[in-house]
């Protein structure tokens, strides 16, 4: 008569998986990240002219070491940037003051519209809080979103977010985001 | 007839915990699946981070790396603001090296998509983040994320 082997009590086996649980719900992080995503520019060469642009063509952003914001050397608060960057991107051919404007034709049905030779150049201090130069990001970032989203509407009649990916890609080629960040200037030197 | 009777009084039976391992190990598994271990002790205080509007999800995380600025943690180190890479202190001249790591443990293939996440201090100052920025452009490491929170960036 073959012995009968006794069974492994399984009781405990509940309790060994609640302690592997725990261990994960200890460790686990979900938390995604988000942020501003941004592109460098690649390295100045040493010997190269600086590219000159015309006064008219250009809105400068600077941010000094207490956080105060000077516009084409007007002082101004940032709740107003976002509105001012857009004013200043927005093409007026008959505006002397006003970036030069271009007609130019984009694909995905946008056709032949003005753009702004404009430029937004911006330039902080070493002191500047970080805070305040994300501020300024923001800001910037959301002047050019607003304009797609006011292009996108026109054209398409649809929101950003519902486009597809070649009327993105054509609508980022007709409203380009032409933030230009000033080389650091080395005052020691 | 007593012979049909039922012996003792009617008891409820038990519910059966037979299946309770099983529960627990689906959400075992559903934790091991989603869960992504810290990988570094941070050494700076990073957060809070500043707020912002105009963002984007951090995706591929496998392919961000970061680098952390911010005061340290110990307070005897002063409160001068410091970069952290992986789990030391550094300066801006180690990054060079650091990200050459970074590129050397990826596959060749996905270099051009990493993306150096930068999470900084809302109260850091901007000189050392414009030396790590430089030091990223000398080495080619254009991509980058100011990792922010979602809310106004008006109320920073």
């Amino acid at each position: 008569m073959a012995r009968k082997v006794p069974e492994i009590n399984s009781s405990s086996q509940a309790d060994i998986a609640f302690l592997l649980l725990c261990f994960f719900l200890m460790t686990t992080s979900m938390d995604v990240d988000y942020g501003i995503t941004r592109r460098l520019p690649p390295p100045v060469e040493q010997n190269v002219e600086d590219v000159k642009v015309k006064e008219r063509n250009v809105m400068n952003v600077m941010v000094n070491k207490s956080d105060k914001l000077l516009v084409n050397g007007r002082p101004m608060d940032i709740s107003q940037l976002k509105d001012e960057a857009k004013r200043f991107m927005t093409p007026r051919p008959s505006d002397e003051t006003a970036p030069e404007v271009e007609a130019k034709t984009f694909g995905e049905g946008i056709g032949e519209i003005l753009t702004s030779k404009g430029v937004i150049s911006l330039q902080n201090d070493r002191g500047t809080s970080y805070a305040m130069y994300i501020s300024v990001q923001n800001e910037l970032a959301r002047a050019f979103n607003e304009m797609k989203d006011e292009l996108a509407k026109k054209t398409w009649h649809k929101s950003l977010d519902q486009l597809t990916e070649d009327q993105t890609k054509a609508l980022n080629e007709a409203v380009p985001v032409r933030v230009s960040e000033a080389e650091p200037v080395d005052y020691k030197k | 007839m007593a012979k049909f009777r039922k012996e003792g009084k009617k008891e409820v039976p038990q519910v059966s915990t037979s299946s309770l391992p099983d529960i627990v190990y689906m959400l075992i598994f559903f934790f091991m699946i989603t869960t992504t271990m810290r990988d570094v002790e941070l050494k700076v205080k990073a957060s809070p981070l500043p707020k912002a509007t105009e963002i984007q999800k951090l995706e591929h995380k496998a392919l961000v790396s970061s680098i952390y600025i911010g005061a340290p943690r110990d307070s005897k180190l002063g409160t001068e603001s410091r970069i952290q890479l992986d789990d030391s202190f550094a300066t801006p001249a180690d990054i060079a090296d650091w990200i050459q790591k970074e590129r050397d443990s990826r596959n060749p293939a996905d270099i051009p998509l990493l993306t150096t996440a930068l999470k900084v201090h809302k109260d850091t100052r901007m000189g050392v983040v414009t030396d790590v920025k430089q030091e990223l452009r000398k080495v080619g490491a254009f991509r980058i994320n100011y990792t922010t929170l979602k809310g106004s960036a008006l109320e920073n």
